[in-house]
């Protein structure tokens, strides 16, 4: 009988323990360990903040499917992993604390023979002072944030209605921050909305964002397949913004933000200010912060996990400058350096290194974005860590014979303003390779047979397709398995 | 779409970037062309999922 332990109920982690209890129904125990009670569609919160959706169109309890499928669920948070057990366990096990009102602050050692970590990222607030929901900006990264951020942008809609003019700033509110994709998509939804409502004259719309060029998205920029031109990413998103009313302020490390206010650090090293009504800015990432501890209850978090709280994996993290990068730097398997039966997978892995060129101001401070891992290579990854667990129970033998890079893994990004069959329009995006591979593509670094960027109801379509179609299969409805990730 | 920020500044962001004519526009929202792109997109979109691991 086999023990798998996954950490964090998100898109991975999910996807992650969808597989296993899928194919690891008797003899064996699949366990998550996630806080949320709830499973939450991640990309449609923009949705949630624009007041298209409500919080209940885009999260489901989980506690309902994970009985269905036949996993243990406990919601409590992981406090640290002990890989090499200690004097009482052989095992190695988890240590987690409950969340859940019944059992609130106990605590658990759950033992595994292989463990998943898929805690994902934590919004890291505290590195900017002033930063978030209990401050002075909005935020969409979970459907509670969009909530409030509804609620605030509704208070300006409000006061433009009567006629006084309002200033809104969306972007990134770290000078290494990355989610720049649903940054975007929330400021052409704001811009969608204000113009709904004949309000665009009282309206002064900013996006501020790190990247060197608009249309880096923490990738690097990439180049697109448009109008029989074959067109850097920057040409796009700076169209689009243009089209839809809003000025930018790219090269900016945001450092602090008091109310109405936001100071920020650009790359020429100025020191600079801009006044808002509604700012909604994304925050740097770390990893969950949990500890690692050997046999004798030694810290050994940092040979497990690097400095964020990421975990090494697969990877080459060997330091090297930029010119050196290589798309063989990058994970496949995503199983910890250190222990062979501990996987990251989702967010929770670190990368190697960025694919952004790094970037730093006359004064140090380092200004670019960090790399994106989206919905799509998420549950990727979490798919093919599942399975090669699986394999490895059934057969006894690690052989790795899944494997997705994401040096060799597509993506979509679809940016979604209105909503409707005919009101709303999306931008869509390919990119394949995520991570550009500059000796396979030597020519533009990507698979420019795969890559598009196009604008049109079309994308808008995809967009509320996936919404309905992803959150059906994590219900794990019938035959859920044969949707992609 | 919007008229309130001045895309005739020389030098400024703005007049530099690129913008839809009206027959972009119109292909946009024209239906039969976006129910083909529909299906085009969602088929390109899987072929880089599912072949982007093994």
């Amino acid at each position: 009988m086999a023990k798998v332990v996954v950490l964090g109920a998100g898109i991975s982690g999910h996807t992650a323990v969808s597989y296993l209890s899928k194919s690891l129904k008797k003899n064996h125990e699949v366990i998550m360990v996630s806080p949320n009670s709830n499973f939450q569609w991640i990309p449609s919160n923009i949705w949630v903040g624009v007041g298209l959706m409500t919080p209940d169109q885009v999260k489901f309890k989980l506690a309902p499917v994970y009985k269905k499928m036949g996993v243990n669920y406990k919601q409590a948070m992981a406090v640290s992993i002990h890989p090499e057990g200690d004097a009482e366990n052989t095992k190695g096990f988890v240590k987690i604390k409950y969340i859940s009102e019944e059992d609130k602050g106990k605590e658990e050692n759950v033992t595994y023979d292989y463990l998943i970590n898929a805690t994902g990222p934590k919004l890291n607030f505290d590195a900017t002072e002033g930063l978030g929901p209990n401050k002075f900006t909005q935020s969409v990264c979970t459907y509670d944030h969009a909530e409030h951020a509804w609620s605030k942008f509704q208070e300006s809609l409000a006061k433009m209605e009567k006629g006084e003019k309002q200033t809104f700033v969306v972007g990134t509110g770290h000078a290494l921050a990355t989610c720049q994709g649903a940054a975007f998509e929330y400021i052409l939804n704001i811009a969608f909305e204000i113009r709904k409502r004949k309000l665009m004259h009282l309206a002064d719309l900013w996006w501020i964002s790190n990247e060197y060029e608009l249309g880096d998205f923490g990738m690097g920029g990439a180049y697109v397949k448009r109008n029989g031109y074959v067109t850097p990413t920057k040409i796009f998103t700076e169209s689009i913004l243009k089209e839809y009313g809003i000025n930018w302020i790219k090269r900016a490390g945001v450092q602090k933000v008091e109310k109405g206010i936001i100071y920020y650090e650009n790359l020429d090293g100025k020191f600079l200010t801009r006044s808002f009504d509604f700012a909604m800015l994304i925050p740097g990432f770390t990893g969950a912060g949990m500890k690692a501890y050997n046999k004798k209850n030694e810290d050994i978090t940092s040979d497990v996990f690097v400095a964020n709280g990421m975990m090494k994996v697969d990877a080459d993290y060997t330091p090297k400058p930029y010119e050196e990068w290589s798309a063989k730097d990058w994970p496949s398997t995503y199983q910890s350096q250190k222990y062979d039966n501990v996987y990251a997978a989702g967010i929770a892995f670190a990368p190697p290194h960025g694919m952004s060129k790094p970037m730093q101001s006359p004064n140090g401070t380092k200004i670019f974005p960090t790399p994106p891992r989206t919905g799509m290579p998420s549950g990727v990854i979490g798919k093919i860590v599942a399975q090669n667990i699986i394999h490895a129970v059934k057969t006894g033998k690690m052989e790795h014979k899944h494997k997705a890079s994401m040096a060799k893994m597509g993506a979509a990004c679809i940016v979604s303003a209105g909503y409707g069959m005919f009101k709303g329009q999306a931008a869509v995006m390919t990119v394949n390779p995520i991570v550009p591979d500059w000796e396979k593509y030597p020519k533009w670094g990507r698979n420019i047979k795969d890559t598009v960027g196009v604008v049109g109801t079309a994308g808008h379509w995809m967009k509320l397709f996936m919404h309905y179609m992803f959150l059906y299969k994590a219900k794990a409805k019938p035959f859920w398995w044969l949707i992609p990730e | 779409m919007s008229k309130n920020i001045d895309k005739t500044i020389p030098y400024s962001n703005n007049s530099f970037a690129t913008e839809p004519t009206r027959m972009v526009k119109f292909l946009r929202v024209c239906f039969l062309y976006q129910v083909y792109n529909f299906f085009k997109l969602n088929l390109k979109v899987m072929r880089i999922v599912v072949g982007g691991h093994s």
